[in-house]
């Protein structure tokens, strides 16, 4: 433990704001790490071959990329505490170049690790509650949440709870560990979906019935990748009780019926495409009946004990509107800027969601150096009860800062470059890390948002286009999800060049929708000039107060199509 | 091939009997799917009848015959494919007591969820018994002390022990 570290440890007050490792748990964690470092001996010894040992280390996270090996570690339900931000940072300055990028996924990469230092870094890891666990392969992969989870005025019901019942659930599952493909769950407890849950093998929303009672809405077969597929629901409501049950009746349908003869087709979503929602919810439900439902049926101890870790921190009673927040806002215009873009309403008086955005102008979206990790660290301790978040938009969250702080927070984070204040805005861009570091890739991607992020520089500008997701992908299995960015771009590559697919119109939320073609690719140049294009037709099309996707299918795909082919003929270089 | 049992490698008294080759009056032998309902009816109780089952099979076809059948050995075409970890888990819910066998390229990694899944042997071709000697099943076997799954066999249960824990 450093000085810092113990400190905290000891402070008596400081308050419990995400799930703690109890001795299981923490056994469970050694043991993994023990076994990775037998794995990674026995794949030197030759006692395992490189096809052998290829999933074990997949479901330790560990990738072999373009240049080196890709360690993800996972941060179930994207909740960090300060203590573990600055492991992750020591981790980036011993074993990496200093940085690590966080992903779409609530997780955090490091680019450069060896795989003899792997066992060590896990260790690290351990010591801090944290693993690599199922961040890849085909297994049930961390699962996410909603990055507003607990402080979020729309909340019917935290979410993490279930989410981190799932994660043990899940944890080296002796049935479904070796499914035909990733599976990837998220929840959401909120009235808006920040989970983008209709894109995902199993979504979860939490409800509330007329009764008083909670359970869960269940999706199944979303999915982005190069077959795009908005999930369907295959259970309207599934009490509390059930969930466990039905879950593993979901996947054991899956894991038996998935198609393992092209991994293209292996997503629980092309099962549900192929056999009709009707016929998988008919599977799944006899399943479900014919299962002895009570090794599974919940356990209201054992979830009160996994609630009771995520119960509200101590606020103080506040006024709803802080004074100082106005004045300070009204003495600096650059921290006006700030709050109105980066700050969202928060449950509690007087209390306030900060967005950290990791997307400088002209940066890599998602990037934090070290230092940036223990700014963020010391920041969440000083003014935010040591809680941190990851959201898939790839931005931490400081969801518990009170609006009187606000400007101190923000002083404390813009010398090191973390108070761009573009959160959701035109700049605001989820990159995967394509051909910089893929070797799945087929274009560059973080170039591109670079270059996007530089177009639209101008700040004041951003603000007048207001919210618009920008989502980037260098190959078509979309980790940028660009399918449902509002403006999607995809990079490919046709005959040895670089080319890029712009979509139009997707939307990750309840209202969910896979973004449609806009046209023929476009070279990466190119790509700044057409998103510009688009975007001044909307700003002279919008209705006011309409969003980019509202506008698009107020007026419809062809308008926007139009717009470039007229632009095209006057000369404009398209 | 080789075979794995309680984390030590054993000599196999089960006989695999080829398609071709007469059944036998006496003694522990394991037929292919295709021939079963045959043996059934010509064996009598003074041999042991096993079958080898493709991943892909209902379980429902063999309810029938499960009374009968003192092992069942589900082959696994390439050790990630984990269709047989799920019909073992089937097969066991269906009320099967006899020795559930997996047959294929399984990896020592691979023996804990065998077990959780209703395995009882592991039985794998000569060249990987050779790479990944006994002291490696034995190590898999023992790594995890415990699971956090309920419903499934060998190691105890997390949530079990919390609620003990809860309890006492």
């Amino acid at each position: 433990m450093t000085a810092v570290d113990l400190r905290v440890a000891q402070r008596p007050n400081a308050p419990v704001t995400t799930y703690r490792y109890d001795e299981y748990d923490a056994a469970f964690v050694r043991e993994r790490v023990a076994e990775f470092r037998e794995q990674v001996r026995r794949r030197l010894s030759g006692a395992l071959t490189e096809e052998e040992f290829r999933p074990f280390r997949l479901m330790n996270g560990l990738y072999l990329q373009l240049h080196a090996y890709m360690l993800r570690v996972a941060i179930p339900y994207g909740t960090l505490t300060a203590r573990q931000m600055r492991r992750l940072a020591d981790i980036a300055d011993r074993w990496d170049k200093g940085y690590g990028h966080f992903t779409t996924r609530q997780n955090l990469q490091y680019n450069w690790p060896k795989l003899v230092d792997t066992p060590d870094i896990l260790e690290a890891l351990a010591d801090v509650e944290m693993h690599a666990i199922q961040t890849s392969g085909n297994c049930i992969r961390n699962v996410t949440a909603d990055h507003f989870a607990g402080v979020a005025p729309d909340e019917i019901e935290d979410p993490r709870p279930t989410a981190e019942f799932l994660r043990q659930w899940s944890s080296l599952h002796p049935e479904f560990s070796f499914l035909p493909r990733k599976f990837k769950i998220a929840v959401t407890g909120a009235e808006h979906d920040r989970a983008a849950i209709m894109v995902h093998d199993v979504g979860l929303r939490i409800l509330r019935n007329e009764r008083g009672e909670i359970g869960y809405q269940v999706v199944v077969g979303g999915g982005l990748g190069r077959s795009p597929f908005v999930g369907k629901i295959v259970g309207d409501f599934v009490p509390r009780e059930d969930l466990l049950a039905f879950l593993e009746a979901i996947m054991r349908v899956y894991n038996r019926f998935g198609r393992r003869d092209n991994k293209y087709k292996a997503r629980i979503k092309i099962l549900v495409h192929e056999k009709g929602i009707d016929e998988i919810r008919a599977a799944v439900e006899a399943e479900f009946a014919a299962m002895d439902c009570s090794v599974f049926s919940h356990d209201p101890a054992e979830f009160e004990r996994i609630a009771s870790f995520f119960a509200p921190p101590p606020y103080e009673t506040l006024p709803a509107a802080s004074s100082a927040l106005r004045t300070a806002k009204l003495e600096t215009p650059a921290f006006a800027n700030f709050v109105d873009v980066n700050v969202s309403a928060h449950k509690i008086p007087g209390y306030a969601i900060v967005t950290v955005s990791l997307k400088p102008i002209g940066g890599i979206p998602g990037d934090a150096t070290s230092e940036q990790m223990r700014v963020l660290a010391d920041a969440s301790e000083r003014f935010g009860f040591g809680e941190l978040r990851v959201s898939h938009e790839q931005n931490i969250i400081l969801p518990h800062v009170k609006q009187d702080d606000l400007l101190a927070l923000w002083r404390m984070l813009e010398p090191v470059g973390l108070a761009t204040a573009n959160a959701g805005l035109v700049s605001d861009i989820i990159s995967c890390p394509g051909l910089d570091y893929c070797s799945l890739a087929t274009a560059r991607s973080i170039p591109i948002a670079q270059a996007i992020s530089k177009r639209f520089s101008d700040m004041s500008r951003q603000r007048r286009i207001g919210k618009l997701g920008i989502k980037i992908s260098g190959c078509i299995n979309a980790c940028g999800h660009h399918h449902v960015g509002a403006i999607g771009v995809l990079g490919l590559e046709k005959k040895g060049q670089e080319s890029y697919q712009i979509t139009l119109g997707g939307d990750p939320t309840f209202s969910a929708s896979i973004g449609e073609i806009l046209g023929p690719g476009v070279t990466a140049d190119q790509v700044p000039d057409v998103i510009e294009h688009l975007v001044d037709f909307y700003l002279a099309e919008r209705a006011e107060g309409e969003a980019f996707i509202d506008t698009w299918r107020r007026i419809g795909h062809v308008r926007f199509k139009d717009v470039l082919r007229r632009e095209g003929e006057d000369g404009a270089d398209i | 091939m080789a075979l794995i049992s309680e984390g030590r490698f054993v000599e196999d008294s089960w006989r695999r009997l080829a398609d071709e080759e007469a059944l036998p009056k006496t003694g522990e032998v394991i037929v292919s799917l295709p021939r079963l309902e045959h043996a059934l009816e010509v064996l009598g109780t003074e041999s042991s009848l096993g079958v080898i089952v493709p991943n892909t099979t209902e379980p429902s076809s063999l309810i029938q015959a499960l009374p009968r059948l003192q092992l069942i050995s589900i082959s696994f075409p390439a050790f990630s494919d984990g269709r047989g970890f799920s019909l073992a888990a089937l097969l066991r819910r269906a009320g099967f007591k006899g020795e559930l066998r997996a047959s294929g390229r399984l990896v020592a990694d691979q023996y804990a969820h065998a077990i959780g899944c209703g395995f009882d042997t592991i039985e794998i071709p000569d060249d990987l018994a050779d790479r990944q000697d006994e002291e490696q099943w034995r190590v898999a076997l023992n790594t995890y002390s415990m699971s956090y799954q309920r419903g499934y066999a060998g190691r105890g249960s997390i949530l079990e022990a919390r609620r003990r824990a809860a309890r006492s």
